[in-house]
């Protein structure tokens, strides 16, 4: 797969402060974001953190209360979703149980008046996208699961939009089919070049298919970045726990300055850390973070330069990695480890005194 | 059947296969329909096998010859009179099925996507008309189209007419009208129904890939509630076209309809067989036409895709 490189894009969706409240509840609280042309970009958060929202407003299903949202430079204020240059893919995939794949794919195509040559074409174009063809004749309600969700998907392709909305496409498939059809969306879109905006609440969904991510909670954006960069380095603990598991240790602020922290920490001692770019401070306290995977198990009278001494109150196996649960001296919660099990941290008994190995670059400072 | 392997005695066996036949899917659903298909067996099928009888035997003043004939249905089906009426019965409830449905549908249409939270009370509302007896509802419009109606001093006191009309009442439009009206509710919850079950998310969809209001009717909103359109069409349409009351008070000569006649010739005219006949010719044409209308209704929607 070639690297996409958004970057040199220019803005496809321009939001601007969006509001959408429903009496005194605020689906959508000042949120402003853009997204460039040719990018897949996935608002990610909780359900009831207004992703949907503000996907359906970007569709035209609903309006903001205050702000705009403009696609291509067009701001979209009072236009009706049926002129806007967006096409969705419902949650429920919305296939009309009256007509057939052929006939719901078509269905957008036949008001443009395209002739039938021309319009059978880009059908079998649209079909041949999604790895439908030759199944163009069969019933809405003969697909299954996977085969209505490539004919909502075709359904909206073949009107060649500007963006492509996805409203939780992948929820209703299960596991397998789920983590298949995350690829081909993702080379689909390489593929078409369209802008896709994906929601979803599931934190390896928008990781492994987005350029950009929008994390959102109480209809605010939190952040928004890289998958790498979220996951990596997530502006609060509200991110940070919503992708993936994360060791939270109390920290104190002992010196701040442009672009770096230094804290103590009662595991990991004093730790100088990159400053995130959001970083408010609030008093003295902080709290630095580690993912589980960052920590490692060291054997035998192996020496690393920075490491914790605890001891193993639990472990959790899962094939091919080992969850071991170890509590250190000193700190308040005990530090959770992800080992592969190539060297044996499956067999590591219960109790045994352990010593893990971290890289202070993995710590990450966060706001409380 | 691990039961029957371990050697328990044969009598068992024998008792519990019969309770299982008992509650088969199917032997459960005729032991609950059993009570109203007796009772339609007995005072439906039995009556309408009488009639079918009847109506191949010859009245013969005060007896019945029970000898087969076809008489009957060549006078049912020949004579101009019995002609004129079955046709006109069927017109009159082509058109009375009709304005039911096109007059129903905006109503059914209106509960159901505007409805909001008083979906129930709007339902209530339509019924509240049938709490009063059908009698009164027809004689509640010669009160308004008759002579001195409530619609002629209307009129005449606005000064559109200088003296009362006598082309309201007493012809056949009073008799659409009329049942029109009376059959109202019976179109606009089966319609009603059938458009609750339209998911909201394929008219979403088709604004999406770009139909305006108009055109997601057409496309998706009418032909996914085309089955309540035909079932409010044949609900008023058979019915209507044995109505013999409202023909009576609100027809005058020109509004008689078969029912009339059939009516006529059980009492008055005392021709029980020809009366039969006359039900007979009036039940498989009204089949044919319920069954016509299905197939047109059908095809319609296949063609709106």
């Amino acid at each position: 797969m070639p690297e996409h490189t958004p970057a040199d894009h220019r803005t496809m969706i321009e939001i601007s402060r969006v509001t959408r409240s429903y009496g005194a509840f605020k689906a959508l609280d000042d949120a402003s974001l853009t997204i460039r042309e040719g990018e897949f970009f996935s608002l990610l958060g909780p359900s009831g953190c207004g992703k949907t929202t503000l996907l359906r407003m970007i569709a035209g299903f609903d309006n903001p209360t205050s702000g705009t949202i403009a696609v291509d430079g067009q701001p979209m204020d009072g236009i009706p979703a049926n002129r806007r240059p967006t096409n969705m893919v419902f949650q429920s995939y919305a296939i009309f149980p009256h007509l057939n794949v052929e006939q719901n794919v078509a269905y957008g195509l036949k008001r443009l008046r395209l002739g039938a040559a021309e319009e059978k074409r880009r059908v079998e174009e649209a079909l041949a996208q999604v790895s439908l063809t030759g199944l163009g004749k069969r019933g809405a309600t003969e697909l299954s699961g996977g085969q209505r969700q490539r004919v909502a998907l075709a359904r909206a392709l073949v009107m060649r939009p500007k963006v492509l909305l996805l409203d939780e496409p992948l929820s209703a498939l299960d596991k397998k089919l789920r983590e298949q059809m995350q690829v081909e969306l993702r080379r689909l879109q390489q593929a078409v070049g369209i802008t896709f905006i994906l929601v979803t609440h599931d934190q390896y969904e928008a990781l492994a298919m987005s350029d950009r991510i929008a994390v959102m909670f109480g209809g605010r954006i939190a952040q928004v970045a890289s998958p790498k960069e979220i996951y990596q380095r997530p502006v609060n603990r509200q991110v940070a726990d919503f992708l993936g598991g994360m060791n939270f240790v109390k920290a104190e602020i002992v010196e701040e300055n442009g672009a770096s922290l230094v804290v103590d920490t009662l595991g990991f001692g004093r730790v100088r850390t990159d400053k995130p770019a959001a970083f408010v401070r609030n008093g003295k306290a902080a709290t630095l973070g580690i993912r589980p995977e960052r920590l490692r198990v060291l054997w035998d009278d192996a020496k690393a330069k920075f490491e914790v001494a605890g001891r193993v109150v639990e472990r959790h196996y899962f094939g091919e990695i080992t969850h071991l649960i170890v509590e250190i001296p000193g700190l308040e919660n005990p530090l959770s480890v992800t080992e592969t099990n190539d060297f044996g941290a499956d067999d590591i008994p219960v109790g045994a005194p352990i010593r893990l190995a971290y890289d202070p670059d993995a710590l990450v400072a966060m706001a409380d | 059947m691990t039961a029957a392997a371990e050697g328990s005695p044969p009598l068992a066996l024998g008792r519990r296969r019969r309770s299982s036949l008992l509650q088969t899917e199917p032997a459960q659903g005729f032991a609950l329909i059993s009570p109203t298909f007796l009772y339609a067996l007995v005072l439906l099928v039995v009556p309408i096998l009488v009639v079918v009888a009847h109506s191949f035997w010859t009245q013969n003043y005060l007896t019945i010859d029970r000898s087969f004939t076809l008489e009957n249905y060549r006078v049912a089906l020949t004579e101009p009179i019995y002609r004129d009426l079955l046709m006109r019965s069927l017109w009159i409830s082509l058109l009375v099925s009709f304005f039911t449905v096109v007059m129903a549908y905006p109503i059914a249409y209106f509960i159901s996507f505007h409805g909001g939270q008083h979906k129930g009370l709007w339902l209530f509302l339509i019924t509240i008309p049938f709490w009063t007896s059908y009698l009164l509802r027809v004689m509640s419009w010669r009160v308004i189209l008759g002579y001195n109606g409530v619609l002629n001093s209307g009129l005449m006191g606005l000064g559109f007419i200088s003296e009362p009309s006598t082309a309201l009442l007493y012809n056949t439009s009073a008799v659409v009208i009329t049942l029109t009206h009376a059959w109202a509710a019976f179109a606009i919850l089966p319609i009603f129904v059938s458009l609750e079950k339209v998911d909201r998310s394929l008219i979403e969809a088709a604004t999406d890939l770009g139909d305006g209001p108009l055109r997601r009717f057409l496309r998706i909103t009418l032909p996914l509630s085309s089955p309540g359109v035909i079932a409010a069409l044949l609900i008023v349409m058979i019915p209507t076209v044995g109505d013999f009351v409202t023909p009576r008070l609100v027809g005058g000569k020109d509004g008689v309809m078969i029912a009339n006649a059939i009516q006529a010739q059980f009492s008055k005219a005392a021709n029980w067989p020809l009366g039969a006949a006359l039900s007979v010719t009036t039940m498989v044409i009204v089949t044919a036409m319920a069954a016509a209308a299905v197939l047109i209704i059908r095809s319609a929607a296949r063609l709106a895709r």
